[in-house]
């Protein structure tokens, strides 16, 4: 029998009842608010498809405000999308940064969340 | 304008992306050299501009054309990925994610490590990357050529020729930059540096057309949205189905195109880039489709009817003489086109090298032994199968190009390419989100897509009687109707993008689902699908756990033999310095570490940063040989293990039997020879006991014989010789009694009598054991007053021993013994208790052993059998007799039944 090394830790599921006791289930306000904005972030492009999607209900209906309108509503849209994925960058990519650099402090990312 | 000023432009420019280009690599080279991270270089605002190669001269000539011909329509090719980058947090950082975790090198390879490390799935998925690109590096190809057209319509101008020039020297300019050298992590400074000048160049040339058709053309916004309500035509009205289905189809295609995904998470160097790029991609493209629609409008009004509206953007300023504008927008879309070529070509060239070229030559290596000496390079030969890669696609791009006609409309033909790389979505979402997804469905789902794809959309997309006969596309194969590529299963009046998504997607996903349903994933693929669904729950490092494993058998002799192999791949100076790196971390000095598993998995992953997953692991597996061990076979061994233990259990359990067994043998055997040792002292003892009267009896007989004797002295040596033939005469009794007693052939002679009686008797006969001292007796007549049925005579010999010991040995001045007695149902107890220094402790085991005699004095003329034949005697009368520590003095306990109950004999027994 050769002596082969068994890797245990590599072995699926193996170390996951072990290793990171629960996600607690309450957060204090820094860590909550945190959470918040990543669901402000999942949440984002759901708005965003609903309202691009918009315009296919006006043009169904006579008379309608017209692809001028429609260009102008769309741009303006599209302009606030920019805007809140821009505002919600910066935090995010901190909460990103916490979590890749060490990895125990926030093991489990996003548990709390949608995931 | 004419050709002489056009060609040299156009030259200019490349040479101005290779001067940058090569600038960057040479920046990057120093700053490696110098152990810097090329900062600048790999900055989100490089990785943001890089990804415009998303907007190719599709976006530059066709986005207004198609404007032109379809009013807002075009938005939707930029709003599906501005939905995809604002929603990052979903899926582009899993995706980033894991493609760095995984060190993937392109989309097929993501995919191919996903479902079990599988060449197979690498290969459909590099084939029908290859199959749908073609048409879209033939779009940028058509498009240089018509913007060629355009400027020269008065010369005499083959486009196809100059498609095919222009295809040759792209194609020297990627294998140039993007072949230049096999970077650990596939990532081409230089080429990206430059795709992301093109970027600005591109946005700069649209914009100044736009600004100048806004406020030099009309009169501000305001009159511009004036004139796009006058233009309006009828087919401007947005269709439902297609705007909700082309705003998917672009988003996901901004994830599974090729070049996307190169840019997008193989030349990614932080994943916090990807977040800065949420909002700054969607801002470009943004900013890319602002003035499509005024320059559409624009060009609908001011330009003679019949011109090709996907040329606005060159003809407009062209036309209304603004030279200089025209020869931007030219270089524009010049850059748009070339930037999607090159890169396009660069991230088809590595899927087909690492899933195609380097696995075919492996096999065909197989049998040779690995390191043969003479081999070539291993990076040439990588690096080859790219370069002729390059130069295939861009053939094939060509041929496309050749065979369409090159007058399509150039937004139909990129769509064409996005359905077909949306083959892979469902695999691609499998992968990163469904542990169940296994390796048939992905086959499954890709093959059926890509049928469905090519079936109803590539193969028509040629025109009838091209590639499909007019009466195939009209009738259906065989005059089967509800198989028209254009109304499958009877689906009628449908868009035909909109019918072949449907459908192509619709199966594909069933397939994919339902194969993944069916099958039961390797455990190569379980291992990779934890490690992909749940990538976030894995930190970073080095305790992921690993879906390869090696086995310690590897590690002997090979660190030499990898080393010549890592070489080739990685470079000389690369390779030594991991080497080193990592000998150094082993403690050990020089290049050669010892092969330990970890150190394999590490640059098994080096290796697979540049010839993907399943090349890299099959490269090292040549190596170390058969003594790879597969997860399969580390299940294999699992199992065995599992066998194992039970083995010894089994092993242990019946040890354990054993050990019981000997110890009980061991017990026996000191038995036996303790028994042994009884017997020895026994014989010895009784001849001793025999010898002593015997050896006087000769003597005093050897005296009579004399003749000079005196009649007094043969009367006294008589009653010498008498005395000790009585005593011998007596031991021979004991001997004899004991050994009847032992064996339990003794005929017990049961009579009634009462206690009291047989103590008295006892007493009685006692008293002729050394008469001369007077013992006080101590006895309670009342409670003595018991019936017995028993043998009697036994009883009263054990009661006279015991008495008669008493009077032997005790030692007081005033001597006295105390009888007790007690009855407690049905069995009686009495007690011997005298008042002398009693029995030391250590020998209070001993008194009932044969011939124990605890001072070896002859005062008793007893051989010393007296208590044995006594315990003997009280075991065949169902009782027994006992020493009785600490009462004062000896103590002796005899308990015995009132009524000896008649049982079997111990021989009978």
């Amino acid at each position: 029998m050769p002596s082969y090394w068994l890797p245990c830790a590599s072995l699926p599921g193996y170390d996951r009842p072990m290793k990171a006791p629960r996600a607690p289930l309450f957060l204090e306000r820094k860590t909550y608010r945190r959470r918040r904005l990543m669901d402000a972030a999942r949440i984002l492009p759901v708005v965003g498809l609903v309202m691009i999607l918009l315009p296919v209900l006006w043009s169904s209906s006579e008379g309608g405000i017209g692809t001028a309108g429609e260009t102008v509503y769309l741009f303006v849209l599209w302009i606030g999308l920019i805007l809140a994925a821009g505002l919600l960058s910066r935090p995010l990519r901190a909460a990103l940064r916490r979590e890749t650099t060490p990895p125990a402090a926030e093991a489990g990312g996003d548990r709390d969340g949608v995931s | 304008m004419t050709l002489n000023i056009l060609i040299p432009a156009a030259l200019g420019y490349v040479v101005f992306l290779f001067v940058i280009a090569s600038l960057a690599e040479r920046r990057a080279e120093s700053l490696r050299a110098s152990g810097r991270k090329p900062r600048f270089l790999r900055s989100p605002l490089i990785y943001t501009l890089s990804l415009s190669v998303y907007c190719t001269a599709w976006t530059f000539y066709g986005a207004v054309g198609y404007a032109a011909r379809s009013g807002l329509e075009f938005v939707t090719i930029y709003l599906g990925p501005t939905l995809v980058f604002v929603g990052w947090w979903w899926l582009l950082r899993k995706l980033v994610r894991i493609g760095k975790a995984q060190r993937v090198t392109s989309i097929a390879d993501l995919i191919s490590s996903r479902y079990g490390k599988s060449n197979a799935v690498g290969v459909i998925v590099t084939i029908l990357a290859v199959v749908a690109t073609t048409p879209y590096i033939a779009l940028q190809l058509q498009s240089i050529a018509l913007a060629f057209g355009a400027f020269a319509a008065d010369q005499p101008l083959a486009p196809r020729q100059l498609a095919l020039w222009v295809a040759v020297g792209l194609a020297l300019f990627t294998i140039l930059f993007g072949t230049r050298n096999l970077d650990a992590n596939e990532q081409h400074h230089g080429v990206v540096t430059a795709i992301a000048v093109e970027a600005v160049v591109k946005l700069v040339a649209l914009l100044a057309v736009g600004i100048w058709v806004v406020w030099g053309l009309a009169d501000g916004p305001a009159d511009i949205m004036a004139r796009i309500s006058e233009a309006e035509r009828p087919e401007w009205e947005i269709q439902p189905g297609r705007w909700l289905g082309l705003t998917f189809l672009a988003g996901v295609a901004v994830m599974t195109l090729p070049r996307m995904f190169q840019v997008l998470v193989v030349e990614n160097a932080d994943e916090s880039h990807v977040g800065v790029a949420s909002w700054a991609f969607p801002l470009y493209l943004m900013a890319m489709s602002l003035f499509v629609l005024p320059i559409a409008v624009a060009g609908l009004t001011y330009l003679p009817p019949g011109m090709n509206p996907d040329l606005f953007v060159l003809t407009l300023p062209h036309a209304l003489g603004q030279d200089a504008l025209a020869m931007l927008a030219f270089l524009g879309g010049f850059s748009a086109a070339t930037s999607m070529v090159i890169v396009a070509a660069l991230a088809l060239a590595t899927m087909v090298s690492n899933h195609i070229v380097v696995p075919l030559w492996l096999s065909t290596r197989r049998r040779a032994p690995w390191p043969v000496p003479e081999a070539g390079d291993m990076r040439g030969l990588v690096l080859n199968a790219r370069r002729l890669s390059i130069g295939v696609i861009l053939g094939l791009g060509y041929l496309y190009f050749a065979v369409s006609g090159g007058s399509r409309a150039l937004a139909a033909i990129g769509l064409i390419s996005f359905a077909g790389m949306a083959q892979v979505f469902p695999a691609l979402m499998g992968a990163l989100y469904w542990r169940g997804a296994s390796r048939l469905g992905a086959v499954a789902g890709l093959v059926v897509g890509a049928l469905a794809w090519l079936y109803t959309l590539f193969l028509p997309s040629f025109g009838p009687g091209v590639m499909m006969s007019a009466d195939l596309m009209a009738q259906g194969p065989l005059g089967i109707n509800w198989l028209r590529p254009h109304a499958l299963f009877g689906v009628e009046g449908m868009d035909p993008l909109l019918h072949a998504l449907f459908w192509s997607l619709a199966l594909n996903a069933v397939a994919f689902i339902a194969g993944s349903l069916l099958s039961f994933p390797s455990p190569v693929e379980r291992v990779q699908s934890a490690q992909f669904v749940n990538v976030f729950d894995y930190s970073r490092g080095e305790d992921r756990p690993s879906a390869r494993g090696w086995s310690r058998e590897a590690a002997e002799n090979e660190a030499e033999d990898l080393l010549a192999m890592s070489q080739r791949i990685l470079g000389g100076a690369d390779a030594q310095g991991f080497f080193q790196a990592e000998a150094r971390a082993q403690g050990k000095g020089g290049f050669l570490p010892d092969p330990t598993p970890d150190f394999l998995d590490r640059l098994e992953r080096e290796l697979a940063g540049s010839v993907g997953a399943a090349t890299g692991h099959a490269m090292i597996a040549q190596i170390v040989g058969g003594r790879l061990v597969t997860v399969d076979d580390l299940m294999a061994v699992a199992s065995e293990t599992a066998q194992i233990m039970e083995h010894s259990a089994q092993l242990e359990a019946k040890s354990e039997e054993l050990a019981r067994t000997a110890r009980q043998l061991r017990e026996a055997n000191e038995m036996l020879q303790k028994l042994s040792v009884q017997k020895d002292s026994f014989l010895s003892q009784i001849s001793h006991e025999l010898r002593t009267p015997m050896t006087s009896i000769r003597a005093f007989s050897e005296i009579l014989m004399d003749d000079e004797v005196s009649p007094d002295e043969i009367s006294r040596y008589a009653r010498i010789i008498h005395d000790e033939s009585i005593r011998l005469t007596r031991l021979l009794d004991d001997l004899l009694d004991l050994s009847v007693l032992e064996h339990g052939q003794v005929n017990l002679d049961i009579q009634s009598e009462r206690l009291s009686v047989l103590l008295d008797r006892a007493l009685m006969a006692s008293n002729s054991v050394q008469p001369q001292r007077v013992f006080t007796i101590r006895r309670q007549t009342v409670d003595e007053d018991i019936a017995l049925r028993t043998d009697i005579g036994r009883l009263t010999q054990v009661f006279i021993n015991v008495l008669s010991n008493a009077r032997k040995y005790c030692d007081a001045t005033q001597p006295e013994i105390r009888i007790t007695t007690r009855q407690r149902g049905g069995r009686v107890t009495v007690e011997f208790v005298d008042n002398g220094s009693g029995i030391p402790k250590k020998s209070q085991m001993l008194i009932f052993e044969k011939f124990a005699r605890l001072t070896d004095t002859h005062q008793a003329g007893g051989a010393g059998l007296g208590l044995a034949i006594c315990r003997e005697i009280m075991q065949n009368l169902g009782g027994e007799i006992a020493y009785l520590p600490g009462q004062g003095g000896a103590a002796f306990r005899v308990s015995f039944p009132a009524v000896l109950q008649a049982r079997p004999s111990r021989a009978a027994r």
